[in-house]
């Protein structure tokens, strides 16, 4: 027995110095520097911004099908046939038509090409095909859509030196993403920086019109389906006016290698860009055929921003001009650096607390939990005498563990977390007061002191189990369910919980062996 | 010290009493949910824009709705925030915009108005945005059907485990006065019109769990007992199981009672409507372990009697896996 319990008393110390260890680290700079560098603080109680957003990766799948439908029509240039999108419902459908009775196996030979591997090909009536994506290259380019805007928006974000963002895929939804901006309670300006496509695209220019209803007088078949009709805005108001445009782009997102803020001759700020070398050549090759002829637009998602005409050929660099502040041509330029998003976002929820009301939460927190502890610890106390003491110890033990646990394992404390911590409090001491009703019982069948706990924390320890294993149940699927603060609760209950199977039963036990070892055997006296 | 030195109280003999106020409370909140206030939710589950406003001084609702009003912001509510403890006593208001405000596309935009408003209209004393809640008719669906899973899925694991290291009807006993008690706190929620938020449904599975574990308390006993004397009559044994936890009843459910009433008092507003949920949910939690669950064991019993063949003994299953 003796040797039993100091190898048990060993355990206890060795658990306490390990999760003392987990709640301070090394400590220096002071106990609270090490305190606020260990726990990891939500953005509740340390102030913030919160924002989930879901990616369009729709858009996404549409433009691949577009570059498939560009690339197809040049390749099928000599076979007569022609690619087209004729469903907006449904971007990863490309429909060829046209094509003579003799160039139908050419058109077939270059549709089922290996570049067109991601695509099923059924034949539609005598010489048509319709090329479907596969649900699984679908798929792939959404996923690739929702990490490339992931990547992208931590580009931007760091950028903007925002401190420790943490932006990834959340789970509540499809192709949504989370955004934790610590420090950020003014989340305007950086929602516009994230939420911004930056989709910027040079198209020719097929017509202009005043307005939308002018535009549908002059195309009474409604928009061809390789144009589109895109609204005017030059960034300084002024008359409505809407733009035919070629639906394929001339040079698109990726071409852009660099963007800069710079002025104009007027000391206006506008953007300066680059292109790459292989864009370029295309782009020289394009203005070089239209020059003093044709018009270009350039378009930053999917308005006109600027119309000009093509006055000679052009290579690898180009300016926006008109209508923007300092601010914006630099947000602007920033953005195109860290390139266009793949798709449209949009936001589906911003939360932001001030660091004032953080602070205020963690007080209220702290003073919470520090008057339901000393509550439970003197009402233990007069209620159970000496056994009291025990189930105190074991209480403060399972908080030690409780944060040092969080310490180790970098899991967040929230407020809501901070109510899990409390309610920790009240039903840590349940099992011990389980246990000591039991061994009052024992006790009063006459048993002797030794005996009495022994079968009191045998008869308890059922109990305990099954009431733990429940709480535990809700605690778990509160976590796999919840989002974001909710969760930081079910963390702190469930490690709670899971501490307190240790800290009231082997704990409690070890002290009460401890004090029996000192009494006479047979004696039926406990403070109890 | 001791609270109850033997106590022997017939439990079961008050259970129409029991059932009178069972009733009378869930009908009444089932009456406020369907007649009156149905379920009030937050601005997490309906959508919308919170935006929590602290003011220099105090504030008046009056100025505020009227500076609201001269810049067109379309039905606000306005609402003022009781600090019990804390430093700030009184002077917050949390302006609520309708989910109109919170479109998947311009999120900021409700926010930005109450500030300008508020700047321009409001001059009675300097404010400051502490917190601002957005959320979209999107995430709020999201939102929705993540709590209701997490509430069915978490009744549903305990009936399992319940039913796996008891009997069914164990489970079902325990799982129906957890119902209850969800019912009468929800109840609660819908008589006083306090908003039910994510947090609120966090505390109401958190009252599952105890609910379930004083429940489970009383019924260790009766399985307990019923393993040591099967000639009892049921009504006696289960009398006697509760009778003799009572003391754990009664100091466990007190003590955390205070730890949350602690909660109540210091823990701040944020935190008001979780810690409300948890005052009411462990009374009647600790309440329904002794006045719905385990009548509803001697009420099965009895029916099973009923339906038994004469003169055919009918005992209550005592449970598998009982350690001795």
């Amino acid at each position: 027995m003796g040797r039993n319990l100091a190898s048990r008393t060993g355990a206890i110390i060795a658990v306490l110095v390990i999760f003392i260890y987990g709640i301070f680290g090394v400590p220096y700079g002071g106990l609270k520097a090490s305190l606020e560098r260990r726990i990891n603080l939500g953005l509740d109680l340390k102030g913030g911004t919160h924002l989930v957003l879901q990616v369009h990766v729709i858009e996404a799948v549409n433009s691949e099908t577009d570059r498939d439908v560009q690339a197809l029509n040049t390749a099928l240039a000599s076979t007569g046939a022609t690619a087209a999108k004729l469903d907006p419902n449904h971007p990863e459908v490309i429909t060829i038509s046209g094509g003579s009775e003799a160039q139908q196996s050419a058109i077939h030979d270059i549709i089922t090409g290996s570049e067109y591997a991601g695509y099923d090909v059924t034949s539609t009536g005598v010489s048509g095909y319709k090329m479907t994506m596969r649900p699984t290259e679908v798929a792939a380019v959404e996923e690739r859509a929702l990490d490339t805007s992931i990547d992208t928006i931590r580009q931007r974000v760091n950028t903007l030196g925002v401190s420790e963002p943490q932006i990834e895929k959340y789970g509540l939804g499809d192709n949504e993403i989370l955004v934790q901006l610590p420090g950020v309670s003014d989340p305007g300006r950086v929602e516009n920086i994230i939420q911004s496509t930056a989709k910027l695209e040079i198209h020719a220019v097929v017509g202009s019109y005043g307005s939308m209803a002018e535009a549908q007088q002059a195309n009474p078949g409604g928009i061809p389906p390789e144009d589109e009709l895109l609204p005017g805005n030059n960034g300084e108001g002024g008359p409505d006016q809407y733009y035919l445009l070629k639906r394929l782009a001339i040079v698109s997102g990726t071409d852009f290698r660099d963007a800069q803020p710079s002025t104009d001759e007027n000391g206006r700020p506008d953007i300066t860009f680059d292109l790459t070398t292989e864009a370029g050549d295309r782009f020289y090759k394009y203005t070089d055929a239209n020059k003093g002829t044709g018009q270009m637009a350039i378009v930053l998602d999917n308005q006109v921003r600027e119309v000009a005409g093509i006055e000679s050929a052009i290579r690898d660099q180009g300016r926006i001009t008109g209508g923007f502040t300092e601010q914006q041509a630099e947000d602007l330029s920033l953005m195109l650096r860290t390139g266009s998003l793949p798709a449209s976002i949009s936001y589906l929820e911003t939360r932001t607390v001030g660091p004032t009301l953080g602070a205020a939460s963690i007080h209220e927190g702290v003073v919470a939990s520090i008057s339901g502890l000393l509550v439970v610890m003197i009402c233990m106390l007069i209620y159970y005498r000496g056994a009291g003491v025990n189930a105190n110890l074991a209480l403060i033990l399972n908080l030690l563990i409780l944060l040092g646990f969080m310490g180790f394992s970098g899991a967040t404390l929230t407020l809501p977390g901070i109510a899990g911590v409390i309610l920790t409090i009240g039903m840590g001491v349940d099992s011990n007061v389980l246990i000591f009703e039991r061994v009052r019982e024992e006790l009063k069948l006459g048993k002797t002191a030794a005996a009495a706990v022994q079968d009191g924390f045998g008869h308890a320890w059922t109990t305990i189990f099954d009431t733990h294993v429940t709480t535990i149940v809700s605690a778990a699927i509160l976590f796999l369910f919840g989002s974001g603060p909710v969760k930081g609760f079910a963390v702190t209950l469930t490690i709670g919980l899971m501490a307190n199977i240790f800290t009231a039963v082997f704990v409690s036990r070890t002290i009460f062996d401890f004090l029996l070892t000192k009494k006479p055997r047979g004696t039926m006296e406990l403070s109890i | 010290m001791e609270l109850f030195r033997s106590a022997n109280i017939d439990w079961l003999g008050k259970k129409w009493y029991f059932l009178g106020f069972s009733l009378i409370f869930s009908v009444a909140g089932l009456c406020s949910i369907f007649f009156w206030h149905g379920i009030p939710t937050g601005v997490d589950f309906k959508g919308g824009t919170d935006i929590t406003v602290q003011f220099n001084s105090t504030p008046h609702e009056d100025a505020i709705r009227r500076a609201l009003s001269q810049a067109q912001i379309k039905d606000p509510t306005i609402e003022r925030i009781s600090d019990v403890g804390g430093e700030m006593v009184g002077n917050k208001v949390i302006i609520s915009l309708p989910l109109s405000s919170a479109q998947d596309t311009a999120h900021d935009q409700g926010r930005s108005e109450v500030e300008q408003a508020l700047s321009a209209g409001y001059h009675d004393s300097g404010f400051r945005v502490v917190a601002v809640d957005i959320v979209g008719p999107t995430a709020g669906k999201q939102l929705t059907h993540e709590a209701e899973l997490a509430t069915l899925y978490s009744l549903l694991g305990m009936l399992i485990y319940l039913w796996f290291r008891f009997e069914l009807i164990y489970g079902v006993a325990a799982v129906v006065a957890v119902f209850h008690d969800t019912l009468i706190t929800i109840g609660f929620f819908s008589l006083t019109n306090q908003e039910i938020t994510l947090t609120v449904v966090a505390a109401l599975l958190t009252l599952v769990g105890y609910s379930m574990n004083d429940t489970i308390v009383v019924f260790d006993r009766i399985r307990e007992n019923l393993a040591l004397s099967r000639r009892d009559k049921l009504p006696d044994l289960v009398n006697r199981s509760i009778n003799q936890t009572l003391s754990r009843t009664v100091m466990s459910s007190g003590l955390t009672f205070l730890t949350v009433l602690c909660l109540f008092v210091f823990g701040g507003e944020v935190l008001r409507g979780f810690s409300f949920a948890l005052v009411v949910g462990i009374t009647i939690g600790t309440y329904s372990s002794i006045a719905v669950a385990a009548p509803m064991l001697v009420a099965y019993q009895e029916w099973r009697a009923k339906r038994a063949p004469v003169g055919k003994r009918v005992a209550l299953p005592a449970a598998k896996g009982v350690r001795r």
